[in-house]
């Protein structure tokens, strides 16, 4: 279960991104909408869903919505979730929004974060208002029928509830050291 | 022949890839019943050289060889035919392995 509720406010963090630089939940306070995605390099959940959070960022980019990608896998274990391979597989991919790493797994943590990918949903005040995945079918895009978190943007952006507010997390658990 | 399916719990496409496997054996006429292996632990991981949840092997031979040899307890990427990363094998996979064993190298 997810520390974060629905209804809650976002928890603060400053993290590195794989531009270098630190990156903090309030440089994002101007959005009217934060998606804080727990996601890694290596899983197969996160590798099928991808594409969709590209295009979701830059679909909704003009309307000032902000997907927050974070790794928080323990890189011994899975070196592939290394923050230098973090580096290569965002520049590999294009990724249009920042990637950043909770190397000490606190901010996962804190959020209450156990699946990859998963998403927490913020409107304008932080307020936490949809958590869960990203649509209801991570092998074939062309056979969604529920698009989850597009939804809830959408629901979010125009100031109202979103119809499904919680879905379960599909994917890998997030590994911890 | 031989079919085994080796899965680990955590990761959640095992019971959709089995349905998967079951049903391209039906639909190939293959009898043979699956031998379903429950990875739980790091050790059995490397016994049975398991590089990631699903794994399916005909007669020993994996339908989709990996490049790497890490044996954990992980989930597993497949690379389809369209290019995309799935956690499932495709169909397709699955029936070139049933049709021509042979061709796989072992996994």
């Amino acid at each position: 279960m997810a520390n974060l509720k629905l209804g809650d406010k976002a928890v603060s963090f400053e993290l590195p991104g794989v531009d270098d630089r630190r990156h903090a939940l309030e440089n994002y306070a101007d959005k009217e909408a934060v998606a804080v995605v727990f996601t890694c390099n290596h899983c197969p959940y996160a590798r099928a869903w991808e594409d969709r959070l590209i295009d979701i960022q830059a679909d909704y980019a003009a309307r000032c919505v902000q997907l927050v990608a974070i790794n928080a896998n323990d890189a011994k274990k899975y070196p592939d979730d290394s923050f230098p391979r973090m580096k290569e597989r965002s520049e590999k991919k294009g990724f249009n929004f920042p990637y950043l790493y909770d190397e000490s797994q606190k901010i996962a943590r804190a959020y209450g974060a156990e699946r990859i990918p998963e998403i927490f949903l913020f409107d304008k005040g932080g307020t936490l208002r949809y958590h869960g995945t990203v649509d209801d079918n991570y092998d074939d895009p062309a056979a969604v029928r529920n698009h989850y978190f597009i939804d809830a943007l959408e629901a979010v952006l125009e100031g109202s509830e979103p119809a499904t507010t919680e879905t379960a997390p599909v994917g890998c658990t997030i590994k911890w050291k | 022949m031989r079919v085994s399916f080796l899965y680990y719990e955590e990761c959640p496409s095992h019971d959709l890839a089995l349905e998967r496997l079951r049903e391209v054996m039906d639909e190939e006429g293959i009898p043979s019943e699956v031998e379903v292996f429950k990875v739980e632990t790091e050790d059995q991981a490397r016994q049975l050289r398991f590089v990631g949840s699903p794994t399916i092997r005909v007669d020993g031979q994996d339908i989709d060889p990996p490049s790497d040899s890490r044996y954990t307890l992980t989930c597993r990427a497949y690379r389809l035919e369209d290019g995309r990363i799935s956690p499932l094998p495709s169909k397709d996979m699955i029936q070139r392995a049933l049709r021509s064993p042979a061709k796989s190298r072992p996994g």
